[in-house]
Formats: structure tokens, C-alpha cells, sequence
């Protein structure tokens, strides 16, 4: 009886010892540091990104496809390539304004105001989801909730909650994978706590030595069965030397 | 008198001919009276349910409100100036908080402007009262026939309305219709959401704050409410006064070739019978009646056509003005579909000042188209008229 309670014993711990020993190697970081793993592998001091847009609609989808310069987060220059209705149109990101220009009107529009919030070529993202560039650590207390498998991977639940007024959300919360260091999945909410929008990464590359979405999906959670928009990189390159003339109100007619 | 009966009686003899021009000159008279009319009718009419829904006796607007540049609406809200507070207070001004928001019904976004407005107000006829009293959990909305139509909502209906807070953060809560109002004007109706304006303060973070305050027609709107604006009814129905002139010059483009067609029948008619009774014209004269007269009594027979057209237009077009007057026209379309404020019924307006400047214009037009083919009597010589010949 004894050598049986024994053997139980080793056994259990036998298993359970790999475990504990698992959760005590196993450091739960801070948001700061995830933020900071999260930056590494997603900012760059320049990137020169072609993608796609497939926007969903109710009858049918639409390509966009767009050629972006960025520098930093507070300057971007996005250039449509296609579809032929869309092609030429241009719009400059500086710090907190955004300009577009159409070349069926040859004119340049500033978007301010309401028009922020208008959805960027019928998608389920707005103007003003594009203008973010505030640093989340700047402006969101982070908690670690602590892990959970999203897909099958192992991911940290952070969440973080508004610690200034003026932030477009309230509260977020981010599955972030603790291997590729990238948020796979992004919840955002309003201030009631009803949730807004959402995003994931459906596909993940490594470029340049660092994981970034390949696949990213937005949807407005607010619309009743919509798809969503999907964001597809088809090309980037990241430390890239940009003119500064690239960012400059000129650019938008050339 | 002699001039005036003999005319008559040529102008009834001449027959068919006089009728064709009467009633041609009868169809001027009616249509540029009752045109005149049917635009004068849309615009009281409008500036009517305008005052009524609208602006009641005046506004008085935010520093930084701009109703028709939408970047300056952000910025668009304060607290009342005591002065305005005070007729606010007593009931002969109501306050009126506006932002922008998304809503979502059946799950479909539509930008939408959210406005507050005390349930309570007498100010503008719009049904407020029913924001009252509700027991539910969600926000109460009062919205337009229009915007019901395009949204596809009905009473007791709930969806979701997002916007953001007076600091920019979003927030979202669900929203129940509990009245929909039938009102003529689309400003009021088309694209927006009515709500408690205490509730609209609190989902925006902005208490005992609006946008603007509309004054009671009743009441003496003042003239240096502090740092806001004030906006007489003039001053706000100015830019549909300008719309209603730029068209009242394309119509009187159109009157011009309701005249024009009237008075060439005219001339028409008075040169064939200058040719025609040109042995009657010699006769007269050879028997001793002065030229000036001869061309008095063409010139009258020609200007009696515009008489005879008045009774005739009165005749028939009285009573359809009449009818027009009092029941108004359906329309068969609603303008506010199209972003235009006009009634339903169109109600026509007859000033007294229609009626004669349109007799007056008329009947000059016609005397001096009678008149000018009248001239050539003069150059006439008795003998040569009486033979048959003319020069």
C-alpha cells in the first residue's frame, strides 16, 4: 500500500514538476516591456510599404491597392495605385493633420473635424484610426492579465485604459503572441465598455529579421454582419532613406 | 366714349380672329399671375414652417457656431450667457446642443447629427414632449417622417448610436425610438437624432452646455446677449430669400416670353388690319375725322384685347386661383428627399399688388404693340386709302 501511495506520489509529481517549474521560469513581463517588444518589431525610423485593401461589402469587395512612405509616426504619404477610379489620389499624414488630394478635382482637401471619422474609402477603418501616432505607453495604463491560447498560439492578454482625456478609445485589450512579440488580435471599446472595433493579423512574415503582419483584418463591430477590411502587405522595407520633399504638401499633385 | 364704342364693336366684329388674341393674352394674364403667386406661396410658406420648426423669433449662436462650415461644430459649445439663461429660465428660449455621431440601424452606419433639446419647450413645434417620460434603459430619440423613411425605422425600434465625448473619446450606447414627427421641414428631419438635451449633455460631458438657443416668437430677442451672437429671423432666412430672388429672375424670363407670344399675336393682328380696312381708314379721314384719332381708334381696338383678356382670365382663372389659394397643390415628390425645403402642398399667395402691376404690364405691352403699326395711318393720304393703295 505504501510503495503504491508512493508511486502515485512520484508520479504526480512527476508530472506537475515540469509544469511548476515551466511557470516559475516563465517571467510575466510588463506592458511597458511588451509595448516595447510590440514597437521593435512594428516601428522603424522609415518604412516603404505596398499593400492591398479588400473592403468588404454587402453585395460585393474592392481592391485597393496603395504605395505608403512613413517616417516615424507623425509622417506618412500614401499614393493609390488601383483600382483606376482610386489611382492617383494621394494623402499626407503630419502630426495631427491629413490632407488628400483627388485628381479627378485637382484639388487638395484637408480632412478635419467630423470628416476624421468618415470611413477611409468605404473600409471599416476611419480617417482618424490612421492619425493615431501617440505612444500607447504614453497614454494607456497597461495591465498583463496574463496568457491565453488565441488560435492555438500562447498569447499575453494586456489591457490598457484610457489615463488621459482626449483618446479616441477608452479601454483596449491585445492578445499579443508571446513568441512573434506582435498584438494578433486588438479589441478597442467605447468609454461605456461597448466594443467598437476590432482587428487581427491572419497571417504573420518575418522581414528584415522581425515578425510583422502580413494579413491584418479591421472590422467595425458597431455593423451588423460585415466582413470586415483586410490589409494585406505585399511588399515593405523598413530604414529606407525618404526625401524630405516626399512629405511635403507639393507631393500631393506630382 | 364714341372712340370707345366704336373700337368694341370692331374688335367683336372682327370675330375669331379677336378670340384667338384674347384668349392668348387671357392665358398670359392667368399664368404669370398664378406662377407669381404659386412662388410667393412657397416662400411665406416655407419661411413659415421655418419659423414655426425652426428658428422661432430669432437664434442666438455659439461664438464659434457656423451651421454651414461643419469644422467649426466641434468647438460649437458653451455655457448660456446669463442673459440668454434668463429667457431660457422662463421658458421664452430654448437651448440646443449638437454633435456629430454615427448610428447604426439594422447594423448599417450613417453619420447623423445628435441633437439635445429640452422636452419641455414650447419654443418650436416640434413634438419634444413625447422625449419625456420614458422608463427605459436606453436613450430616447425623437426623430423625422424623412428620416424614418431612409432609415427604415418605426416606433419602439432600437439601435445603436456612437459618438465622441466633449474631450474625443468615443462612446456608444443604444438608443430607442419613441416618436417619430411629421414635419415639413427637412432641416429638422433629414440625417439627425433628437435626444433629452440633459442626456446629451451627460454623453458628451458637457453640462448646462448648447450650441445655440433658439428665442420664442413672442419674445424681444436681445441685441448684446454677451458673448454670442444673435441671429434675427431676417438674418436667417436671409440666404432663402436670395434663392427665392435668383429664381424669381429665371421666371420673369419666362414671363417675358409668355408677353412676347401674346403681343406679336397683337401686332400680327393689328397689321393685317391696318392693311385690310384701309378704305375705311380713308373713308374716315375724307370725312372729316383727324388722323389722331384714326390711330385712337386702332390703338384702342388693339389695347381692348387686353380688356377683353382680363375678364376672360377672370372668368376661368379666378376660380382656379381661388382653388389654389385655399387647398394648394400636392406635390407628387418629396423635395427633402432632395435637400429642399418645400411644403408638400404648395399654397399660393395673391397680394393685391400681383393682380394690378400684372394688369398694368400687360395692358401697356399690348396698347404699344396696338400703337406702333397705328403710325402708319399717319403717312396715310385719304384719297390713296380710299382707292385701296398704301404706302
Amino acid at each position: 500500500m505504501n510503495l503504491l501511495r508512493r508511486s502515485v506520489i512520484i508520479l504526480m509529481l512527476s508530472l506537475i514538476w515540469p509544469l511548476a517549474l515551466s511557470a516559475q521560469s516563465e517571467k510575466v513581463p510588463t506592458a511597458s516591456e511588451l509595448i516595447a517588444a510590440m514597437d521593435a518589431n512594428l516601428t522603424a525610423k522609415t518604412s516603404i510599404v505596398t499593400s492591398r485593401m479588400v473592403v468588404h461589402g454587402r453585395r460585393a469587395s474592392r481592391t485597393i491597392t496603395s504605395k505608403s512612405w512613413v517616417e516615424g509616426a507623425e509622417k506618412a504619404f500614401t499614393e493609390y495605385l488601383a483600382p483606376p477610379r482610386e489611382a492617383g489620389t494621394k494623402m499626407l499624414k503630419l502630426e495631427d493633420q491629413l490632407w488628400t488630394y483627388s485628381p479627378q478635382t485637382d484639388r487638395i482637401i484637408q480632412i478635419s473635424g467630423h470628416m476624421l471619422r468618415q470611413s477611409l474609402m468605404g473600409s471599416d477603418l476611419s480617417y482618424q484610426d490612421m492619425m493615431e501616432d501617440q505612444s500607447l505607453e504614453d497614454v494607456y495604463d497597461g495591465v498583463v492579465e496574463g496568457s491565453e491560447l488565441l488560435n492555438g498560439r500562447d498569447s499575453w492578454v494586456m489591457t490598457l485604459t484610457a489615463k488621459k482625456e482626449g483618446l479616441a478609445y477608452h479601454r483596449r485589450k491585445a492578445w499579443i503572441d508571446k513568441e512573434w512579440l506582435l498584438p494578433m488580435r486588438e479589441e478597442l471599446f467605447a468609454k461605456s465598455g461597448k466594443l467598437l472595433k476590432s482587428s487581427y493579423a491572419e497571417e504573420v512574415m518575418q522581414v528584415e529579421g522581425r515578425w510583422y503582419p502580413k494579413v491584418w483584418v479591421f472590422k467595425d463591430e458597431l455593423k451588423r454582419n460585415s466582413k470586415g477590411t483586410e490589409w494585406i502587405i505585399d511588399e515593405i522595407a523598413f530604414n529606407q532613406p525618404i526625401p524630405e520633399a516626399q512629405f511635403a504638401k507639393a507631393a500631393l499633385r506630382k | 366714349m364714341m372712340l370707345f364704342k366704336l373700337a368694341l364693336r370692331n374688335l367683336i366684329g372682327a370675330g375669331t380672329r379677336t378670340w384667338l388674341n384674347v384668349f392668348v393674352t387671357s392665358i398670359t394674364f392667368v399664368l404669370i399671375i398664378f406662377m407669381s403667386g404659386l412662388y410667393q406661396g412657397m416662400f411665406e410658406s416655407n419661411k413659415r414652417i421655418m419659423i414655426e420648426t425652426e428658428i422661432g423669433g430669432g437664434e442666438y449662436w455659439h461664438p464659434a457656431y457656423d451651421p454651414q462650415d461643419p469644422f467649426t461644430l466641434e468647438a460649437s459649445h458653451g455655457l448660456l450667457p446669463d442673459a440668454i439663461a434668463d429667457q431660457v429660465t422662463v421658458g421664452v428660449a430654448t437651448p440646443i446642443l449638437i454633435t456629430q455621431g454615427s448610428i447604426y440601424p439594422e447594423g448599417r452606419l450613417r453619420p447623423v447629427l445628435i441633437k439635445g433639446i429640452l422636452p419641455e419647450q414650447q419654443v418650436v413645434a416640434l413634438p419634444t414632449s413625447t422625449l419625456s417620460g420614458y422608463a427605459g434603459e436606453a436613450v430616447p430619440v425623437l426623430i423625422g417622417a424623412g428620416m424614418a423613411k431612409t432609415t427604415k425605422l418605426k416606433v419602439g425600434d432600437t439601435f445603436t448610436v456612437r459618438w465622441r465625448d466633449a474631450h474625443g473619446t468615443y462612446d456608444a450606447d443604444e438608443v430607442e425610438v419613441i416618436s417619430i414627427m411629421n414635419v415639413e421641414n427637412f432641416q429638422v428631419d433629414q440625417g439627425q437624432i433628437w435626444v433629452p438635451l440633459e442626456r446629451l449633455q451627460q454623453m458628451l460631458d458637457m453640462p448646462g452646455e448648447a450650441t445655440f438657443v433658439v428665442a420664442s416668437q413672442e419674445t424681444n430677442l436681445l441685441a448684446n446677449p454677451g458673448s454670442w451672437r444673435t441671429m434675427s429671423v431676417d438674418a436667417l432666412t436671409e440666404d432663402f430669400r436670395r434663392i427665392m430672388l435668383t429664381g424669381q429672375a429665371m421666371m420673369s424670363m419666362m414671363y417675358l416670353i409668355f408677353l412676347a407670344l401674346a403681343a406679336m399675336g397683337i401686332f400680327n393682328s393689328q397689321v393685317l388690319s391696318i392693311f385690310r380696312r384701309r378704305k375705311e381708314i380713308g373713308t374716315l379721314m375724307a370725312l372729316g375725322m383727324p388722323r389722331g384719332r384714326v390711330i385712337g381708334l386702332f390703338t384702342t381696338e388693339g389695347g381692348l384685347h387686353s380688356l377683353l383678356a382680363l375678364v376672360l382670365a377672370a372668368l376661368y382663372g379666378g376660380p382656379f386661383m381661388y382653388w389654389t389659394a385655399t387647398n394648394g397643390i400636392p406635390l407628387p415628390f418629396d423635395y427633402a428627399e432632395i435637400g429642399m425645403l418645400i411644403s408638400p402642398r404648395m399654397v399660393s399667395v395673391y397680394p393685391a399688388g400681383l393682380f394690378v402691376s400684372t394688369t398694368l404690364l400687360v395692358t401697356l405691352i399690348v396698347t404699344i404693340v396696338s400703337y406702333l403699326p397705328a403710325r402708319k395711318i399717319a403717312k396715310m393720304k385719304p384719297t390713296e386709302a380710299i382707292t385701296g393703295r398704301i404706302n
